[in-house]
């Protein structure tokens, strides 16, 4: 166990590096873990929502986004109000902890006090703590995106995330990424899961029989809970489809009715949807669908501190890359909702000490990998994130590798929440390459692409994203672009967003009937060429010995 | 659209007691097609307006694959002698050839049709349903065909 005196030193010690970072690191010496746990427990059911860890067995960076535009009737509502706004909407003072791990203020001073957040060690060791205060009422629900985007998930096909999950019981889980897995090896993984995958969703493409378990009935606290699930409802589209032919997913919004209709006359007290919808899809399926009480809401990496309440129904958003876990206690009494009390629970990886049994799985399954993993490849002289609407530097480090290792006058990569941050100065090791990069279908492509279909590809994007109604947005943030500079005009209809796009290397406008050498990776297309993504990036690197990533030009109105 | 049509006929037929006809429209691609849904509408509505309501298109928000979008039309009507839906017809309005399919019913039929339909690109879906009494009732649903990837 760290203890707090540990957790000083290691917190003065990085401060003395920033002087910035001094007062914030003498701050730091409130934060212990009874303080990040303390809640004043109500009722008899006790949630714990867990989602999108993308496979982070360890504590990691990852900085929140500073731009993630809402549109249509989101315009500005929660979560789409980033940083400062975001202290001054909850009252959260800036500089503090919470400030730290909800907002890029100051990211990288804080960073350097506050430290990593995460580990499944440390949410071991949370969830020991709420089980041994709330005993059988709890509920434990994994929103998905776990099995995938590391390096040991993607080496083990999700079997070191299942084996971990399992340490932790979870009492039912859904799934996104878990997909790209393939349909024989998902088929392998939930039959001997411990826990019901649940996908009201997801059916047999041919028959449209479901695919999977839509509910399951919980005891606890003396009231009957029933979880749907809702998985990633655009998996094939996002995602290649052709790693799972015969499955069919979809909103499928009357089903999700007929599943808490069916709960309800079965008895359910208590009606909670464990989806991975994302935010503005369930804030509104929540407005639409009568009678689910609690949305454990996931897909979106929001990390809200107070639940959002849609009529009666209440959204609980908890992060990602298990920097958070929600405590949701709720008085539930004659099939109704009578209060409840929720909080996001920070893991400060260095306040909350790690459970050992956790800590010695973790450590088992990395051995035979950690001196490659831990292989320092260069450099980085500035900040390099992923997350944010049109750009993060991340991405910009892997359209220059596009471009330079691939000879390619313009380069794409696709806008994925996951991925793990980097602090100027630090490091680059071939597991933060992994970080970024791993997964199922890494094919760095090379192709001829016309100017009109570049375009056609761009606004196809970003009508995923930007399309007025929430139900017909999906996948992503904006697909990245190196090589060519681009404005877009959020608010407008779809195909009518993208103009001024340019290709950098000669300032001459993309014509539509020309054509550019084009590089870019996770094509969804099946046979798709190329090396592997993070070979691609990892010979960047190593050329360059110190990275500082070409910035994206992308001008943005209408927001 | 050749290759749907086995499939189409087969499923259609699968879901009982409806006869199934693709619709034998010959319009040119593009412009055409707008003149041609708005000739098909006149002569299936024989001049009634037809009322949002009573009947239902299922189909999903963003197409998985726009080759085969599976979609799912109900009715409500008794389903007696004396009130039931005659017939029903799809029209995809961004299609080179909007008209999709009919469904014609008898009392004795269940009022749902089932099948797969290809859609060129995102559009409306359009499905007017005409009940033995002549009244004609519609419903109308965006499908959005998208090149894909990019998943979060």
């Amino acid at each position: 166990m760290t203890s707090r005196r540990d957790f000083l030193q290691i917190a003065a010690a990085t401060a003395a590096l920033v002087p910035s970072g001094w007062t914030r690191a003498f701050a730091q010496q409130r934060l212990a873990q009874d303080d990040l746990l303390a809640f004043e427990p109500m009722g008899n059911v006790t949630l714990v929502h867990l989602t999108d860890i993308h496979a982070q067995l360890r504590p990691v960076l990852f900085r929140e986004p500073s731009t993630n535009l809402g549109v249509g009737e989101a315009r500005g509502q929660v979560p789409h109000i980033t940083g400062r706004a975001t202290l001054e909407m909850f009252g959260i003072p800036g500089g503090s902890p919470l400030a730290h791990a909800l907002t890029p203020e100051d990211y990288v001073a804080l960073a350097r006090s506050y430290g990593r957040m995460g580990g499944l060690d440390r949410i071991a060791t949370v969830l020991d703590a709420i089980r041994a205060e709330r005993g059988d009422k709890v509920l434990f629900l994994d929103g998905g995106d776990t099995w995938q985007n590391s390096y040991t998930s993607m080496l083990s096909k999700g079997q070191d995330m299942v084996d971990c999950m399992a340490l932790l019981k979870p009492d039912a889980m859904t799934g996104h990424w878990e997909f790209t897995l393939g349909t024989e090896r998902v088929k392998e993984i939930v039959e001997g899961l411990g826990c019901p995958f649940l996908g009201q969703n997801v059916r047999d493409a041919e028959w449209n029989e479901p695919a999977f378990e839509s509910t399951k009935m919980f005891e606890r606290g003396g009231a009957k809970v029933a979880v749907i699930g809702q998985a990633f409802p655009y998996t094939p589209i996002a995602n290649p489809r052709w790693m799972i032919p015969n499955w069919s997913f979809g909103i499928r919004e009357e089903d999700v009715q007929a599943s808490v209709d069916k709960a309800r006359k079965e008895g359910a007290d208590l009606v909670v949807l464990l989806s991975h919808n994302g935010f503005d899809v369930d804030r509104k399926l929540a407005a639409r669908v009568r009678g689910i009480d609690v949305v454990l809401t996931g897909h979106t990496h929001d990390a809200l501190p107070q639940a959002v309440k849609v009529g009666q129904t209440l959204l609980i958003a908890s992060g990602s890359h298990g920097k958070f876990l929600t405590r949701v206690d709720l008085d539930v009494r004659d099939g109704a909702v009578k209060g409840f009390r929720s909080k996001l629970i920070p893991i400060f990886s260095d306040v909350i000490a790690p459970q050992k049994a956790m800590a010695a799985k973790i450590q088992a399954i990395r051995a035979p990998h950690e001196a490659m993993l831990t292989e320092e490849l260069g450099r980085t002289e500035s900040l390099l994130y992923r997350r944010g609407n049109f750009n993060g530097t991340l991405d910009d480090m892997i359209c220059d590798a596009l471009l330079a290792e691939r000879e390619a006058e313009i380069a794409l990569s696709p806008g994925f929440r996951w991925g793990t941050t980097l602090l100027p100065g630090q490091p680059i090791t071939r597991e933060d390459v992994y970080n970024a990069t791993a997964i199922t279908y890494p094919a760095a492509y090379r192709m001829a692409m016309t100017g009109a279909r570049l375009k056609d590809v761009l606004e196809d994007v970003a009508d995923n994203l930007f399309n007025a109604d929430p139900y017909y947005q999906q996948g992503g943030d904006m697909v990245r672009v190196g090589g060519v500079s681009y404005a877009i005009d959020v608010a407008r209809p779809a195909g009518q967003r993208i103009s001024d796009l340019m290709l950098l290397r000669t300032g001459k406008p993309i014509e539509a009937g020309t054509s550019y050498t084009v590089a870019g990776w996770a094509s969804v297309n099946e046979g798709t060429e190329g090396p592997p993504i993070w070979d691609v990036v990892a010979a960047h690197i190593r050329r360059k010995g110190t990275v500082n990533p070409t910035p994206a030009q992308v001008s943005v109105r209408g927001a | 659209m050749r290759h749907a049509i086995n499939r189409r006929h087969a499923l259609a037929l699968a879901t009982g007691a409806v006869v199934a006809t693709t619709l034998a429209l010959r319009a040119g691609p593009a412009h055409a097609a707008k003149n041609a849904s708005d000739e098909a509408i006149k002569a299936f509505t024989r001049g009634k307006e037809p009322v949002r309501g009573k009947v239902r298109l299922e189909l999903p928000e963003i197409a998985e694959n726009g080759n085969t979008v599976p979609m799912t039309v109900t009715v409500e009507a008794p389903m007696t002698e004396e009130s039931f839906v005659e017939e029903v017809m799809i029209l995809a309005e961004g299609n080179p050839n909007p008209g999709v399919i009919s469904f014609r019913f008898t009392p004795s039929s269940v009022a749902e049709a089932n099948t797969r339909i290809r859609l060129a690109e995102t559009q409306n879906v359009i499905a007017l349903a005409r009940m033995n009494d002549g009244s004609v009732f519609s419903d109308v649903k965006q499908v959005k065909v998208t090149i894909g990837g990019c998943g979060g």
